[in-house]
């Protein structure tokens, strides 16, 4: 059994389980952390940092889906430098990539004020060509925003697949098959698992992807 | 100021090939002695001087060695040799010129950690050193330096050369942990710390190989010897890699602290170009820019933290007033997005974006508020970033603007 500690979040005291992390111990006092690459039945990769907190007397914002609570600690889960890093990383996110069928992202936009405009016009984007290689699942690349999920799903999570991984480096990475293979060379059995965990759309059932495409469905 | 090189003494004079020529300069003298005095007292003696790490992050070295010592095996030491950071040469310099070095501290760290292997990360690029070590290692272990009862006294050690494959971030040292497991090159969270789970999940001794240098001069010559060069509150011989435009590029030898003027003046011979100094970039890409207001500042750790700005490895470039800053900032700016790894989005996203924006400003194209994007994503990759790369990625180019050197 673990003991619980004492702490202050947004300056309401708080009380967790020593080995909670920041967002689970926020979330059982009812405060809401925007997260984008956690996800419940995965392994937080801690990629996105949407969910960084302020901690007093740390250096460096704190990501709350990893970050282990301790006694006496004082965060602020919103503070001009918590809301600065959010809103810039969403900005930049949107001018990368296609957050059309991402309403929650899109939400968030709109909840930190972002202005991607202000980046101008000029800018380098991600550009893929949608991947039709299967009868059931298309990979559209140009909304795809690099969370891991589908990464996650497919190796040690749940289905131990191992289909997906990375290609490319840096703002060139990409979810991959190995050496770019057609799904169906790969060890994908076609499970489903990262299309029902992808947050923005890019990878979607085939049959709705075709109806999309149809009509204004 | 008559300063004796230590770290460096060897390099040029002696064979670098050669086993018995690095056993007639000194050579195995620190490993003879750390194993008189036991893996206990030379770590005691490495929490006595004060050295802090030379890769970069300045981290006190005697705390992973005493962390390391207490852990529980199987455990690893690693000597961090990929030097990537741009103007940084000091640890191919010893590397080339004085191979048995590294390898002697390198098993000297792991007779004082109670380490079962060692491993030796060396930069891609860095062929030449790589030849030697592994020429140097096959000797060691015919000498019987390496492998079992070393020295009578019983510690069996292996070490083994890993060779990158070009990526900077490699230098981060779990992404070098994961290149050496065989995977991605991506940094990992931390906690845990490498002293608690590095290599292979085992509590890992990580240092640079300057760091690692000094600690066979620490037990030869002892910590006072060591405190006694430089400022106190950051000890010790320091390599600073010098070039540029200077009269005499290389590597200088210093205590630790001399002043940028002394180091430009006295070991570079002066400015060349037009002669006058307009600004240096002091730690690499991943440091800032100082201009003639901070050419007495002392480079050590906590000087040049105090103005914001940051040690790192010790490279030093030197620009006059006739180099046109543009293109510098334009080399920094590709450089960072060119070599993020991509796993966290500040920095996958903002070193790409930072790159856009210094492109348009360099050809004359700026929008009115680019300043500010650029403040906004250099404070978001320092803030948010997950490892070191992400954390500087902005602070050379942002000190260029402070500056206004474009």
């Amino acid at each position: 059994m673990t003991s619980t500690i004492s702490l202050t979040i947004d300056g309401q005291p708080v009380e967790a389980p020593a080995d909670a992390t920041v967002l689970q111990a926020a979330e059982a006092a009812g405060i809401t952390i925007p997260t984008l690459c956690h996800h419940p039945n995965l392994t937080p990769p801690a990629v996105c940092r949407l969910c960084v907190v302020e901690w007093e007397g740390r250096r460096t914002l704190q990501p709350a889906c990893v970050t282990q609570v301790a006694a006496d600690a004082v965060i602020h889960t919103r503070s001009p430098r918590v809301d600065l890093a959010r809103r810039t990383i969403l900005e930049m996110l949107a001018t990368t990539v296609d957050l059309s069928d991402a309403p929650e992202l899109r939400a968030m936009l709109a909840e930190y004020d972002a202005h991607p405009e202000r980046f101008g016009e000029d800018l380098t984007r991600r550009e893929h060509e949608v991947i039709i290689d299967n009868s059931f699942f298309v990979r559209d690349y140009d909304k795809c925003v690099l969370c891991w999920r589908c990464v996650e799903a497919c190796g040690t999570d749940m289905e131990h697949a191992f289909a997906l991984g990375f290609s490319g480096r840096g703002f060139e990475t990409s979810i991959a098959t190995f050496f770019e293979n057609p799904m169906p060379e790969t060890t994908c059995v076609f499970c489903g698992n990262c299309v029902g965990v992808c947050p923005t759309g890019a990878l979607k059932d085939r049959r709705v992807f075709e109806l999309e495409m149809a009509t204004d469905y | 100021m008559s300063y004796e090189p230590v770290l460096t003494a060897r390099i040029g004079k002696i064979d670098p090939a050669s086993l018995t020529d690095y056993e007639a300069h000194g050579g195995f003298q620190a490993l003879i002695r750390a194993v008189e005095l036991g893996p206990g007292r030379v770590v005691a003696l490495m929490e006595e001087a004060t050295l802090l790490g030379r890769g970069g992050a300045a981290f006190p070295a005697g705390i992973k060695w005493r962390a390391v010592h207490q852990a529980e095996g199987p455990k690893f030491v690693v000597a961090n040799a990929d030097e990537s950071e741009p103007g940084t040469f000091k640890d191919r310099v010893l590397m080339e010129g004085d191979p048995y070095a590294l390898i002697e501290a390198v098993i000297l760290a792991g007779f004082a950690t109670a380490a079962d292997k060692g491993f030796i990360y060396v930069r891609g690029e860095y062929a030449r050193a790589y030849q030697r070590l592994r020429h140097a290692i096959a000797r060691c272990y015919e000498a019987g330096y390496l492998g079992r009862d070393i020295l009578g006294s019983g510690f069996e050690f292996h070490i083994e050369l890993r060779r990158g494959a070009g990526a900077y971030i490699c230098g981060e040292e779990t992404a070098l942990f994961e290149s050496i497991e065989g995977k991605r090159g991506y940094p990992r969270l931390k906690p845990p710390f490498p002293t608690q789970a590095g290599l292979f999940g085992r509590p890992t001794l990580i240092n640079n190989v300057e760091t690692l240098i000094n600690a066979l001069h620490i037990v030869l010559r002892g910590p006072a010897w060591f405190n006694s060069i430089g400022p106190a509150h950051s000890p010790g011989p320091k390599l600073y890699p010098l070039s540029g435009r200077v009269q005499r590029p290389g590597l200088v030898e210093a205590p630790m602290g001399i002043t940028l003027r002394e180091l430009i003046e006295e070991h570079g011979g002066g400015v060349s170009g037009s002669g006058e100094f307009r600004v240096a970039l002091v730690g690499g890409a991943a440091g800032a820019f100082l201009g003639p207001d901070h050419l007495n500042t002392p480079l050590d750790f906590r000087s040049l933290a105090s103005i914001g700005a940051a040690l790192g490895s010790g490279a030093v470039i030197v620009f006059d007033t006739s180099v046109d800053m543009k293109p510098i900032l334009q080399r920094i700016a590709d450089f960072f997005a060119h070599e993020s790894c991509g796993k966290c989005y500040p920095c996958q996203l903002g070193t790409m974006r930072q790159r856009d924006i210094i492109a348009r400003m360099v050809a004359g194209q700026g929008r009115p508020g680019d300043l500010q994007l650029l403040r906004d994503i250099g404070q978001t990759m320092r803030d948010t970033s997950i490892c070191g790369l992400g954390q500087t990625a902005s602070n050379a180019i942002l000190s260029a603007f402070e500056l206004k050197l474009t």
